[in-house]
Parts: structure tokens; sequence; C-alpha cells
């Protein structure tokens, strides 16, 4: 994988794609740990390092897109004993591929931003939880924190100051639902990762019951950008309520599918040529804008809307992780909704009813449907089915299994009609089979 | 049980968590033990959740609970492919297809000379190198065309 084009960029610039830049050395060449060294030096009021964040207008880039500052100022910073700050780069959410370049390119921007989190919250321990599929990244992390371990840039007495952080790393091993941060923290507690009651937020009640803050990977790397090029340059690379630049994972029919790192805002038809357009210049038929948990929006409705929390939400749809997907006209929306089901109801962790039965029993209804025994009443009762999960859940997966459902059923009403009436596709397996292009590709 | 190597390794995870937090290190001693053994046995499970003052049960609980731990036995080499929706779009399932061809099993299957085992995964965050599959939970293969799966059933025979 690669950063494959860029404009403007803040947390890619000058990587290269370079698999020996990552060093501490390659990073401070970069400008890295300069912020951390001068707030330190400084004594920077811890005020003034969250106040600059909530300018920036920094939103939370794993997927719910909350303002970051404003997570921060929830940290009871006086609270006597542990505070934890916790990186979520438990990427799994389909779609998504950003957090493991930054890991894999620019680790210690992350190590950079979570130890200034933690010097600005008063936490004084951070793990960073990584998804267990990415094993040589993991692998690497480790190897930048021992990096930062002896340059003193973490652990005790930073810098000479009397700031300690120690940082650690956790490596996952299969689970979706960790990427829901109260899941995440079970898991670091050694336990099966389901999603905690909410409230007690994680701000008072977090990792071993203490106060605790947990963004993602992205959001993490971010934070010594801003800070080096200041709040409002950083809020003005973006658009008003949209800071910054965002990373886009394009995967799908697209020619070069990869990361783009573009200003928040950057119409979806740049995106799209700077990934080389849509694969053998079929017609664009359909885009996930925000990873598989996102509504589904018609081709001609993503062109016209720029990519941006409050357009893509506007459009009906949630940019949340940027992961783009698209989809061209050899795309069955019947067959690809029925493994996206799949994928919902295999990691639904089994906690609440809702979720566990109604992610079975949405599978269930699509593969008939995709296989020929569809009912006319089926669409009606997908329908019912998700309206009986959203809202029900303890955690997010719930409305995540549902909202992919609702909306292709929304916009692709006919097309799945079709498949029940016809009991056949409208889009002929060949044609899909040509689509993927694993015949074809080494041609 | 485990070799000292493995208990080093598991020593070593559990200095990450606050005195008294050892069962934080669960996932990962989990992790090296199937490394070494190939899979977990009850047994197994047992000892390592000993080791950390857990009760097994708990242990079995975070095994069953995640996606890469291995309750049976597997060949020597596990291979996962990933199916899931950007990766089939772009061949993801095709060569899920041409792998069960090509070794004659179905998913969660071993090749007859315990070689190989077929298994279909979830997103593995690399939907961009599709198609993607990954051997024994730890080597990440990008772009996996036929001509690139041949090489690597070559290379693993």
């Amino acid at each position: 994988m690669a950063i494959l084009g860029a404009i403007n960029p803040m947390l890619t610039a000058g990587l290269n794609n370079d698999d020996a830049g990552w060093h501490l050395a390659d990073y401070e060449k970069r400008g890295g740990y300069l912020m951390l060294r001068e707030i330190l030096q400084e004594k920077r009021p811890q005020e003034q390092v969250i106040n600059e964040i909530k300018k920036s207008v920094l939103r939370g880039r794993g997927g719910a897109g909350f303002p970051t500052g404003l997570k921060w100022s929830f940290m009871p910073r006086s609270f006597p004993g542990d505070k934890y700050v916790v990186c979520n780069s438990d990427e799994g959410e389909p779609g998504t591929f950003k957090d493991r370049d930054i890991l894999r390119y620019n680790p210690h921007s992350v190590i950079e931003g979570m130890t200034i989190a933690a010097y600005a919250m008063g936490a004084n321990r951070g793990y960073n939880y990584i998804h267990g599929e990415i094993w040589e990244i993991y692998q690497r992390f480790e190897e930048a924190l021992d990096e930062a371990r002896r340059a003193g840039l973490i652990g005790q007495n930073i810098l000479g100051s009397d700031f300690c952080f120690e940082l650690f790393a956790h490596h996952g091993y299969g689970a979706y639902v960790c990427g829901e941060e109260t899941g995440l923290l079970e898991s670091i507690e050694g336990k099966k990762g389901q999603p905690r009651f909410k409230p007690p937020f994680p701000a008072s009640f977090g990792l071993y019951g203490k106060p605790t803050t947990i963004n993602n990977t992205e959001t993490f790397a971010a934070v010594p950008f801003i800070l080096k090029v200041g709040a409002d340059a950083y809020l003005e690379a973006g658009k008003p309520n949209n800071g910054g630049t965002k990373l886009f994972s394009v995967s799908g029919h697209v020619n070069r599918p990869g990361n783009y790192e573009v200003p928040l805002g950057t119409p979806f038809s740049t995106l799209l040529e700077m990934c080389g357009g849509v694969r053998g210049g079929r017609k664009l038929k359909a885009v996930i804008p925000g990873g598989s948990s996102a509504p589904v929006l018609p081709g001609e409705i993503m062109m016209d809307t720029t990519m941006d929390y409050d357009s893509i939400a506007k459009a009906g749809s949630m940019l949340g992780s940027g992961a783009v997907i698209v989809m061209d006209e050899t795309t069955c929306m019947v067959r690809s909704l029925e493994r996206l089901s799949w994928f919902y109801h295999e990691e639904s962790c089994g906690q609440c009813t809702p979720c566990r039965e109604g992610t079975a029993w949405l599978y269930k209804i699509i593969h008939r449907i995709e296989h020929g025994a569809g009912r006319a009443e089926d669409l009606d009762l997908l329908e019912s089915i998700t309206g009986n999960i959203m809202g029900r859940t303890v955690c997010a997966l719930g409305d995540a299994a549902a909202m992919p459902v609702q909306s292709f059923v929304k916009h692709f009403r006919d097309e799945f009609a079709y498949h029940i009436e016809h009991k056949k596709c409208l889009v002929p397996l060949e044609v899909q089979r040509a689509g993927s292009g694993f015949f074809t590709a080494s041609e | 049980m485990l070799t000292p190597e493995s208990l080093q390794k598991i020593d070593r995870e559990v200095a990450k968590y606050p005195t008294g937090q050892q069962q934080s290190a669960i996932m990962a001693s989990l992790a090296i033990a199937q490394a070494e053994k190939g899979w977990l046995a009850p047994e197994t499970i047992e000892f390592v959740a000993r080791r950390l003052g857990m009760d097994p049960v708990a242990a079995l609980e975070v095994a069953t609970f995640y996606n890469m731990y291995d309750l049976r036995p597997v060949g020597k080499y596990k291979i996962t492919v990933c199916t899931n929706l950007p990766c089939m779009l772009t061949g993801g399932v095709d060569a899920g297809e041409y792998l069960k061809q090509k070794l004659g099993i179905d998913y969660d299957e071993t090749t007859r000379d315990g070689k190989i085992t077929l298994k279909q995964g979830e997103c593995m965050g690399a939907c961009g190198d599709s198609p993607v599959m990954i051997v024994n939970n730890r080597r990440m293969c990008s772009h996996m065309n036929p001509e690139q799966i041949d090489k690597l059933l070559a290379e693993l025979q």
C-alpha cells in the first residue's frame, strides 16, 4: 500500500512511500519532535495546548468526527493517580487502510502526538492498540517506541522535564468490535472486547477504571502538525467546521487504489480523478464514502459532493473514517450487501439481542434474495428489522449493520426487486467477474 | 509446556501493564503460545491462564472471541483470504475460489498432506492492495493475482 497522491499534504509531506524513512532520525529531519521539545521547554500551560487543538477544529479521524479538543477538555487533569491516553489503531472498518500507512511510514508522528496529548491531559501511561492483521506494522511500532525511549522522548522525566509518560503497543487479534473505544478498553484489560454501556464515558471511567482518552491514529498524528502550523492555518487548510487535511483510503473500482491526503472540502470528482478515474473507463455506479458502515450513495450524488463531514452528511451519508469504496456498473448491489451483512453478523459481539439476532436475520434474508429465493415481502421485512436494531444496542455496531441495508435498498430498490421477481441478477456473474479484474490484471 | 524463549516473550508482554494487571497480557501470550504450538489446545490455554493468574475459563473466553486464534489443529501454513466488500470488488472472492480449486479444499479445511489450511477472513485493513491474504497470521501478501498465488503456493510446498 502506499500514499499515492496529495494536495497540500501535512501528515504525509515528505514521506515518499519510503520503507526506510520511518526512523527517529528521519522524522527529526522532517521537523519531528520539535513541538514536544518546545512545549516542555516553555512549560506551556496544558489549557493552551487544548485550546489550540479546539481552535483548529480537528475532528476525530476514526469515524465519529467528534471535536478532539473538546474530548481532551473532558479529562479530569487534576485527578490523582493513573490517567491514560489510548490510540485506536484497530483499523478494521472495511475500506479503511490509512492508519496502517501512517504507522508504516511515520510512526513517530503518532508517538509525538500521543505524548503531547498526554502532557495536555496530565496522563502518565498510554497504549496504542494495533489491528491484529498487521503484524509487521506492530513490530515496526515497537521498534519506533524503543527508539523514542532511548532518546528520552517517552518514559520518565522526558527531555529532562518532570513530565513522565510510559507508552506501549498492544496487539489485537481479530475482532472488528474492538474498534469501538470501550470494546477496545475491555480488550486491553484482557477480556472479550464487548463494548461497555455509557455513561460513564472513558474520561471518567476508562482503562482499569481510570480517566482515559481514546483517539484515532490519524488524529494523534495530526497534533504535532497543527501545533507547528498553528490552529488558524490548519483550520483554513480545510473549510469552516471541518479543519485540516484528511487521508482518504480509496478502494474498489478505481485505476489507482490507495491513500490520498487532501484538504477537507475537496470535491469527490477531484479525488476520483487523482485515483485515475473509474477502472476501464466504466460508468460510476455507487460510492460508500466513509467505510462500510456509512450509507451508500449513487454515483451521481457523489459527483456533486465535496469530501468533508458536513457536505457528506447533507448528501445522506457519513465521512466516517474516510474510506471511499468505489463501485462501477459491473457491481451487483445485492451481492455486495450480502457480503457486508455477513461481515456484521460475523463480527457482532453477541452482547445485545437486537444486534446478535438482527444481523443474523439481515444476512439470512439478503442471502436468500441473492440466491433466488427472495420473497415479495422481504424488502419491507428488512426495513422492519433495521428499525428494530437501530438505537437499541450498547454500541454503534448495530447501527453500522443497519445503515448499509437501509441505504442499499433505498437507492437500488429496483435491483433488489428484480432479484426477487426474476430470481437472478441484473448484472450477469461473468460481467461481475470481469469487473473484479482478477483474471485479467496480470495481462 | 512452552519453551524458555516463549516464556521470556510472555514476561516482556506482562511488563507493559501496571502491577496487578497481568491479565492484559493474555492476548499476546495466547498468540505467542499459538506461534510455538501451531494451535491452542485446551491444556495450552490453561497453562497460559495459570501463568497470568487467571481462571482458565477467562482465557478460553478470549481465545474463542478473537478470530485469529486457532482452537483446532491447522496445517503448517494457514492462508487467510480477505473476501470483504472492498476486496470482493477487486478479486478477493475470486482469489479464494482460485485457492480452493488449486488446493482441492474448501474454507476451514486442510490439505491431505497437512500443509495448508484455507480460511476466509474479514477486513485486514489493506483494501487498496486487494486481493490480500495473510500467511500464519503474520505475513501479509498483497496484489495476489493468479500468478502471485501460484508463486506463493510453490514457495509453501
